[in-house]
């Protein structure tokens, strides 16, 4: 492991690799996912669907489907409450509710193949099923577009005529689809091209690909004859489900209970709710409790994807390698509503460099597509391929090896982004001088084909609201009680920064994921944030107890709490001592239990750098890519399971990997997705990638107490700029397209 | 005095000034100092005395978390930037 | 209502009867008619193995299984995997090697190790590559499931060296036996 600079702490827990607490319950199949809850008198929702990507619903007719044997309940959105533009600040950002509730379920208008028109619930799932071909829609069918540069044309079919084009607060006067306008601009950008030895400038086109969790939605929905309702869902954000549930049926957040069940993964697509309203709607209906689960077809077309992009960039650098300017013209979708990632995009396309002039304009663009969602580092990767393809363009023209062009110009301390802020203590150099030290980057790489690439990538990690407590029981453990829903082994993470606080091993914390009445208010697992914020909160946790306990040592030795102190798990004076487990086992004596707790809410955000190599190869005569070897560096502050922050960097390369070779919607002539499986969207399997060897670098996080940064979603920034560059090596060939598939891919080496 | 980074989409309303010097402890006396300065910057920034949807405010590298009621030091820098989330 | 048909079938070591509709999967009544959640439902269309179960020794994905024809057969599922007291040296290279990160695909992927190992302890990564290629996991990238495979087949392998040297397995082993 690289070590970037001396850190004087020496910790007994962090940077060990515990089996997670969870663990054995996930190796034999005993832990609750969603889909396995079961509820006595449970009933079974079903979703119908619009099959047609844009269309008005003149009417819906549910009258013989109610009537089927076993259905209990029928409906649609004219039972939901009409919401104006009501915006919820979600924490991790701001909805509008009348938009998350007609994607919910449409209200008039038809957005995207797959869009929620009606709903049944019946006894079984199969009636259910057989209950939606019964419902009768009438629909006028408009014409579609999903192509956001198609989308952003002056005749392109309108999807909402409520929906005008935002700039920073201000409003313009017509209705359009491109629902926002970003722009960002440093320095007198004219001038520094025109000051530049050589201007590189490319266009770039991504297409949407999907998160691909491996576990369907599901939610099941107990509205209770009390009037509260319960809902257990699989979910990113427990409180924040709770607060979209209860804001689109119009209940206050206190009628509704969370229960986070064990979660199949996330990447930013289980932060939206799409079942939890309808599935409590229908439990109101009939009385029962209401398990609704989405078939793999429904989460690709209904759920998810990350926009597709038409990006255009070009930089300056002077002969000696500097950089001179930057300019980024972004286009994003958004899908059927507004609220794509394009601020992101905007504030990552020149992150990772010193520009002393650039300008950026982004655009956020409707289109028949379902309402993209965050995709880990939403809107980062799109703009990393296209920043990073050019940066690696600029260093071959310049003569300049592509590390060392990267260090010449390399964001550090100091350094003013084109979006403003300044940053603070940051690992990026630290993750270039880890590339070029890299047996990877050292070996030569020999044969016919083959090619190297290499690139970076930058993505923030947010802050947020944090809470946890915590009981030290007699026996000297502890039970950790937390808010943030566990997707890759957080609860390790956490009750690790715990553990360490209080001097205990890590198997000595008993981490629990519990509802949203059981633990303080907590934002959603995403944004890198839980080991860094909600680990915080477990550190503010571990100080609460250790003060706490410091008195009770005080009255057990009839002294002033403060001459007491606690160090490495016990607790001292001048002449006495006692283990923490020995004074958990005395506290009923000096007034009974201790309970920590602690709530947080950093606002400074950390950030992460990585840097990737790649090499492949490419079979000449069908372009099919083959990566040969990859190794990930990645600058995580301070490892606190180095075993799992491996884990996300490796996870994150080969999504990135599907990303640049594989995967993408496909559209029939109609704007109908047509390759709605696993079997045609087409995800890396074990067979299709090497070992992805990582290399972690530690600069601290300043502002954390053991230095943490969040490392979940940089790994799959630089992986499609890094393949594109390999592929280039390859084959001679620049790809400015993703995916590289091999139709894609051969056309282009038949030029 | 805190130094206010003026968005470009705002320049408008500023005749292209980049950045200001506006007196304030907290982000809601900033606000009406800009308003004072630059009439119509209040709408665009916020509503309902909030801040609106889609813009985070930067205060020294970090973003603020209360909203109007943040603390602005006497040397503090400040941005307007788009709002984000995270996977 | 669609007639029911009677299966007898042994899951896990025990035998097991249970009524079923014609059109229910394997996969469907193992969760919905017998409780049995470990294997999980990603795909229905057996593209992601999420839901791989041994039938009669081979790994088949129970999505595309009817339940119909498990009449007669033996059924292991990721429930009958470790034993009484003790998991299975695969489960416990999952755990150490940090082999799962969210942990829906991982009964999968158990499973049909399990099925590579008992037949070949020793796999290549090659080996090992293949026949997990029936599997879907999103968070890892693959790397440290494959190591775990490949370290649990070698503990495979030295318990079963181990094994023919005493009589009746390994002493630790037969103690826990006893405790239980």
């Amino acid at each position: 492991m690289a070590q970037a600079e001396s850190h004087p702490r020496k910790y007994k827990v962090i940077g060990t690799r515990p089996v997670r607490h969870d663990g054995a319950d996930k190796v034999t199949g005993r832990a609750i996912y969603g889909a396995d809850l079961r509820l006595n008198g449970m009933v079974h929702g079903k979703i119908l669907r619009s099959p047609h990507a844009h269309a008005v619903i003149k009417s819906i007719d549910t009258s013989a489907a109610a009537k089927l044997p076993g259905v209990v309940a029928v409906t649609t959105s004219a039972d939901f409450p009409d919401l104006q533009d009501k915006i919820a600040d979600l924490g991790e950002g701001a909805v509008n509710l009348a938009h998350l509730g007609a994607n919910v379920l449409a209200h008039g208008k038809a957005l995207y193949k797959g869009h929620a028109v009606a709903a049944v619930a019946a006894t079984s799932p199969h009636v259910a099923q057989e209950a939606l071909s019964l419902i009768k829609v009438e629909y006028e069918p408009l014409p579609a577009v999903t192509w956001v540069l198609d989308a952003m044309k002056d005749d392109a079919p309108l999807l909402h005529d409520d929906v005008y084009t935002k700039s920073m607060g201000k409003k313009a006067d017509k209705p359009s689809n491109i629902a926002a306008h970003i722009h960002f601009e440093k320095g007198d950008v004219e001038d520094a091209f025109a000051g530049s030895d050589l201007v590189v400038e490319r266009e770039f086109k991504t297409a949407s690909v999907h998160q691909g969790y491996i576990e369907p939605h599901v939610s099941t929905a107990l509205w209770n004859q009390d009037g509260h309702l319960t809902i257990w869902t699989s979910t990113q954000g427990s409180f924040t489900a709770r607060q979209q549930t209860a804001e689109l049926l119009q209940v206050p957040i206190s009628q509704v209970t969370v229960v986070p069940c064990e979660i199949g993964g996330g990447f930013g697509g289980k932060i939206a709710v799409y079942l939890e309203p309808v599935a409590a709607m229908l439990s109101r209906k009939c009385g029962r409790p209401v398990k609704m689960v989405m078939s793999r077809d429904e989460v690709f077309e209904a759920t998810g994807p990350t926009p597709g992009s038409s990006m255009r960039v070009k930089i300056g650098a002077t002969k000696d390698g500097k950089l001179t300017a930057g300019e980024a013209w972004l286009a994003y979708d958004a899908g059927a509503f507004p609220g794509g990632v394009i601020g992101p995009g905007c504030m990552c396309v020149f992150s990772c460099y010193e520009f002393p002039a650039a300008r950026v304009d982004g655009y956020d663009v409707l289109d028949n597509k379902p309402k993209t969602q965050a995709y880990r580092a939403p809107g980062a990767t799109q703009a990393a391929f296209a920043c990073e393809s050019v940066i690696d363009e600029l260093a071959e023209k310049l003569g300049i090896d592509p590390i060392e062009f990267r260090l010449k110009n390399a964001a550090k301390e100091g350094t003013r982004r084109v979006d403003g802020p300044v940053y603070p203590r940051v690992g990026f150099i630290e993750t270039l001088e880890a590339a070029k030290a890299s047996d990877h980057w050292k070996s030569p790489l020999e044969g016919k084909n083959r090619g190297r690439g290499i690139a970076s990538g930058y993505w923030f990690n947010i802050g947020l609201k944090s809470s946890a407590a915590a009981n030290v029981n007699p026996d000297g453990t502890v039970s950790l009680l937390e808010g943030s829903t566990d997707i890759g082994g957080t609860r390790t993470s956490v009750a690790m920064q715990l553990a360490e606080t209080l001097g205990i091993t890590a198997e000595a914390v008993h981490p629990k994921v519990v509802d949203t009445d059981s633990v303080g208010y907590t934002d959603v697992t995403g944004g890198s944030r839980v080991t860094f914020a909600t680990g915080l909160a477990a550190y503010e946790v571990g100080r609460d107890i250790l003060r706490q306990m410091c008195e009770r040592a005080a009255i057990l030795w009839e002294c002033d709490a403060a001459e007491v102190e606690s160090v490495d798990g016990e607790f001292k004076t001048k002449d006495k001592r006692m283990t923490f487990a020995e004074l958990a086992g005395k506290l009923s004596q000096t007034g009974g239990p201790v309970v920590g707790r602690a709530t947080v809410n950093p606002e400074g955000p950390t950030n992460g750098f990585g840097t990737h190599i790649v090499d492949v190869e490419v079979d000449p005569d069908t372009a099919k890519v083959t990566v040969l070897r990859y190794t990930a560096i990645q600058d995580a502050g301070k490892a606190i399971h180095p075993s799992y922050v491996e884990g996300q960097m490796q996870g994150g390369a080969v999504q990135g990997i599907g990303w640049a070779l594989n995967e993408e919607y496909v559209f029939d002539g109609e704007g109908r997705m047509a390759n709605a499986s696993y079997l045609d969207y087409r995800m890396p399997t074990a067979l299709d990638v090497p070992h992805i060897d990582t290399i972690i670098v530690e600069v601290p996080n300043p502002a954390h107490p053991y230095g943490v940064r969040g490392v979940g979603e940089t790994p799959i920034v630089p992986p499609p700029a890094a393949m594109a560059v390999a592929v280039y090596h390859a084959t001679g060939v620049r790809m400015q397209e993703l995916p590289m598939s091999p139709p894609k891919l051969w056309a282009a080496m038949q030029k | 005095m805190a130094t206010v980074f003026i968005p470009t989409q705002w320049r408008d309303l500023t005749a292209d000034v980049e950045s200001v010097e506006i007196e304030g402890a907290t982000l809601r006396e900033i606000a009406r100092g800009l308003e004072a300065r630059f009439p119509g910057i209040a709408e665009r920034l916020g509503d309902d005395g909030g801040i609106a949807a889609g813009v985070a405010v930067s205060i020294d590298g970090a973003i603020a978390s209360r909203g109007m009621l943040a603390p602005v030091g006497p040397q503090s820098e400040i941005h307007f930037l788009p709002a984000i989330g995270g996977g | 209502m669609a007639k029911k048909t009677h299966v007898a079938t042994t899951i896990n070591g025990e035998p097991m009867e249970f009524l079923c509709e014609a059109r229910q999967s394997l996969l469907e009544v193992l969760r919905d008619n017998l409780a049995m959640t470990g294997s999980k439902e990603g795909c229905n269309n057996g593209n992601c193995g999420a839901c791989t179960v041994l039938l009669d020794g081979q790994p088949v994905d129970s999505c595309l299984v009817l339940a119909v024809e498990a009449e007669g057969a033996e059924i292991t599922t990721v429930e009958g995997i470790a034993d009484d007291s003790r998991l299975h040296p695969i489960q416990q290279c999952f755990l150490e090697e940090a082999a799962l990160q969210c942990g829906v695909c991982t009964p999968g992927f158990i499973v049909t190790a399990k099925a590579l190992l008992d037949r070949n302890p020793t796999p290549s990564e090659h080996e090992i590559r293949f026949q997990l290629a029936g599997n879907l996991c999103r968070c890892t990238g693959y790397d440290k499931i494959i190591r775990a495979v490949q370290d649990a087949g070698k503990r495979m392998a030295a318990e079963a060296r181990g094994a023919s040297t005493t009589t009746n397995g390994s002493p630790a082993r037969q103690q826990q036996k006893q405790a239980t």
